[in-house]
């Protein structure tokens, strides 16, 4: 058992941080920063480390991917995370590429891996419907086939930046016979065919990212179907396990927690730093144990997986402690801006206000309650490792 | 022994109550939250109608001459209908600190036009580096003949754009974060010298930002005595403390109520969620949190009514259990939404940011658990 880093590994944490620091300069910071900009900024940032090599690190490398190993992969991620930089966007890169890349033709493949990763479609992803949440087999868009075509009916909903999405891959039900997980299957389905209508959903984070999505009569070619029909439900698993892996979170939140010590060291009550307050510290200092294990778990799952195992219910078990951890670090940092972290504007400047990260705070700890319920609630994962590994 | 309420007690809970339940929709309330001044003038002055703006208020100056048990009743209520209008910074504050510490001249100024709604006001304390503790003071009051200078910076004042009248901290003497040397001052908001910087807070509750750069105030629109206003800001504090817990009970009984309702009609699997254990177990502890903060505040309410000397710790525990209960009751409600707690329209997630602003509101739960600690184990050798 050994965990410190070889000579390479070091040498290409040196690269990591060099490329970061030049490539992700202030000028796409502050594009990034602009929602009127946003989109396009993501697309420069992700095709900058594209050209590099390094936009899918997931990836096998005959698909375009790094092919990197556990080690390399988590040196990558506490760079990313600690030079503050965000994620790429994951429903293309994260998961449909999965998807087709495993389950796709060679059609498939050739006609949407290399436009995933050059970023030229935005993807996302059309699973949920307002009655099918965590019961997410009971879905009833319906696929009828007509000809070369589906038609299909119906709404998804909590459709993540489906305002921005050029494609999106959706579970679709094509027959109702047998078991209900049995008659779904997997389309991509082109974002401008007509009949289909996006509608924006107001959320407590004051920021727009979930969108409902009506489906009347649009027609989608069979060929864009994933394997076979009524079998999309065996490729939605195998992508959710992968889905939850990334949802952990470490690196960001190692990231956060440095900033809540930064913050609280200038947050002064009574002439006594928040930061020497020993109420404070026992709170920052359980999330920070919680924090150490969840590294070490992390990093025992990668290496299993890296060693050949696919990511199991212990996937479930990282999706679970992470978003635990990011609520708490979230929750912390609100009360570090005391009464600032209701901060709502945002043509006030810094200055005018009397503060600096209270609004972000709030943004963060809002949108964050969602992490505990996407991407199979907290409750769906504890049933599945109930089930799956104590066998209950 | 009982725990009942009077006759008068009932009847103003329940006008209030059937108030918020027939004229206070959460679409009202969002449209007045949404307006120019984030309160509706027309609510205000049915407040005044039926006399909720007197409720504290000695009976010489036309008021009501409730206590503590009179003002739970009626910010409870107000929680549940998640009230846009300025009653605690009006009432409980402004109205609060002249009736305590006021002359007979202020009191019989301010009160009279408090109770008919004409008077809004805003206690301005915070400053951008006081964080929680209040006697943390940089504003400067200095003595010019007759008059005082205040010079200095106040911000997130409740209600402070729409105040007619405010109440300001300000050194008198003493350093920086001193108990000694803190006073107060009556300053009309368009009094000359001070600037003003509106905006709203996630609970929808209007703030602002007030500078005030060589504001003349008469010698006789101090209020309390000169230098020695820690100790009434405390009271008042303690009283505004009991209140806004009152709120935050009535915002976590209608969180339960709601996602109770909720679990029983929302299916997956087949089955209403609310037949799920698991779930089932969490709201059993929402509802005990609910019973647990309701039995404090009424401790706290009896304790302070009876001028009891214990008052001050319990007033520290019921903010350290409204700040705990408080989380656990709305993240669970977040939670056990789905998807839909995330959403804008639904009133859920607005409770929720109330109860985080009203847990921040005069120090939260770990700032009183240290006050809490200080207070039970100070050494006595
Ligand atoms: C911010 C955000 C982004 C999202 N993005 C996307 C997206 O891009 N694409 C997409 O398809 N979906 C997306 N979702 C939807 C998400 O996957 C669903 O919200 C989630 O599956 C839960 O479904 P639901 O909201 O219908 O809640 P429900 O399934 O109705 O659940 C309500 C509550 O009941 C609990 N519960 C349900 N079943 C059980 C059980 N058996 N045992 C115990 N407790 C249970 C849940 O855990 C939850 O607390 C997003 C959601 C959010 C909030």
């Amino acid at each position: 058992m050994d965990t410190s880093f070889a000579t390479e590994d070091l040498a290409f944490r040196d690269e990591v941080r060099a490329f970061f620091a030049e490539a992700y300069d202030e000028e796409l910071q502050g594009r990034l920063a602009d929602l009127s900009t946003y989109k396009e900024a993501v697309i420069d940032w992700q095709r900058r480390l594209y050209n590099k090599g390094w936009v899918a690190a997931g990836w096998p490398v005959e698909h375009g991917g790094t092919g990197w190993n556990s080690t390399q992969k988590f040196i990558y991620e506490t760079e990313r995370a600690a030079a503050g930089i965000p994620d790429v966007i994951p429903f293309g890169l994260a998961m449909v590429g999965h998807v087709i890349y495993t389950f796709g033709n060679e059609e498939q493949k050739a006609r949407f891996l290399p436009r995933i990763l050059n970023s030229d479609d935005w993807w996302c992803q059309g699973y949920s419907e307002p009655g099918s949440g965590s019961d997410l087999a009971s879905l009833k868009t319906s696929a009828v086939v007509d000809g070369d075509d589906y038609i299909v009916n119906g709404a998804k909903i909590w459709t993540s930046y489906a305002q921005h999405a050029d494609w999106i891959f959706c579970l679709v039900r094509t027959s109702t016979e047998g078991k209900k997980q049995e008659g779904i299957s997997f389309l991509l389905i082109d974002m401008t065919t007509p009949g289909i209508n996006v509608k924006p959903i107001a959320t407590i984070d004051d920021h727009h990212s979930l969108n409902e999505v009506e489906f009347a009569d649009v027609r989608v070619p069979i060929a864009n179907r994933i394997g076979e029909q009524d079998k999309g439900w065996t490729y939605a698993k195998a992508l959710l396990a992968h889905e939850r892996t990334n949802i952990a979170g470490v690196a960001d939140s190692k990231r956060s927690l440095g900033q809540v010590r930064t913050f609280a060291k200038k947050e002064i009550n009574g002439g006594v730093a928040l930061i020497d307050d020993p109420v404070f510290q026992s709170r920052l200092s359980s999330i920070d144990i919680d924090l150490m294990a969840l590294e070490y778990t992390e990093l025992r799952v990668l290496a299993a997986v890296s060693a050949g195992g696919a990511p199991g219910a212990e996937s479930s078990l990282l999706k679970i402690k992470g978003t635990e951890v990011q609520q708490a670090i979230q929750e912390l940092q609100m009360e570090v801006a005391g009464y600032y972290q209701g901060l709502l504007v945002d043509d006030l400047s810094v200055e005018q206000l009397g503060h600096s990260f209270g609004r972000a705070a709030r943004q963060s700890y809002m949108y964050g309650r969602a992490a505990t319920i996407y991407g199979g609630s907290n409750e769906v994962q504890k049933n599945i490792i109930a089930k799956a590994v104590l066998g209950l | 022994m009982n725990f009942d309420f009077s006759e008068e007690q009932v009847m103003l809970r329940d006008s209030v109550a059937r108030f918020i339940k027939e004229d206070y929709a959460f679409e009202t309330r969002c449209s007045a939250v949404a307006s120019q001044e984030g309160m509706s003038r027309e609510t205000w002055q049915t407040f005044a109608d039926l006399g909720w703006l007197s409720v504290p208020f000695a009976e010489e100056h036309g008021g009501f001459g409730g206590g503590a048990v009179d003002t739970m009743l009626v910010m409870e209520e107000f929680g549940k209908g998640l009230l846009a209008e300025p009653y605690l910074a009006t009432v409980l504050l402004f109205g609060g600190l002249i009736q305590k510490g006021g002359s007979q001249a202020q009191r019989e100024a301010h009160i009279p036009k408090i109770i008919d709604g004409s008077r809004l006001g805003a206690f301005a304390y915070l400053e951008r580096q006081s964080r929680f503790e209040m006697a943390d003071v940089m504003t400067s009051a200095v003595k010019e003949g007759d008059h005082y200078r205040l010079n200095g910076e106040k911000v997130v004042v409740f209600n402070g754009g729409n105040a007619d009248y405010l109440v300001v901290s300000a050194r008198t003497s003493g350093e920086q974060s001193d108990t000694q040397g803190v006073s107060l001052f009556l300053v009309p908001a368009d009094i000359a010298g001070v600037s003003l910087l509106s905006y709203s807070m996630m609970d929808g509750q209007q703030v602002a930002n007030l500078t005030f750069e060589d504001v003349q105030v008469p010698a006789a629109d101090l209020v309390g005595n000169l230098g020695e206003a820690s100790a009434l800001i405390e009271s008042v504090v303690m009283e505004a403390n009991l209140g806004l817990a009152a709120e935050a009970v009535g915002i976590m009984g209608e969180l339960n109520a709601k996602t109770l309702e909720y679990t029983k009609t929302r299916e997956q699997f087949g089955v209403a969620i609310g037949s799920f254990q698991a779930l089932q177990h969490r709201m059993v502890e929402t509802f005990m949190a609910y019973e647990q903060t309701k039995s404090l505040l009424y401790r706290a309410v009896c304790a302070l009514s009876n001028g009891d000397e214990d008052a001050a710790p319990v007033i520290h525990a019921l903010k350290v259990m409204i700040d705990r209960a408080g989380k656990l009751v709305f993240g669970e409600a977040i939670q056990m939404h789905g998807g839909m707690g995330l959403t804008d329209d639904l009133d859920i997630g607005h409770y929720a940011k109330r109860l985080m602003m009203i847990n921040t509101t005069f120090g939260n739960g770990d700032y009183h658990l240290g006050k809490f600690n200080a207070l039970r184990y100070a050494r006595t050798d």
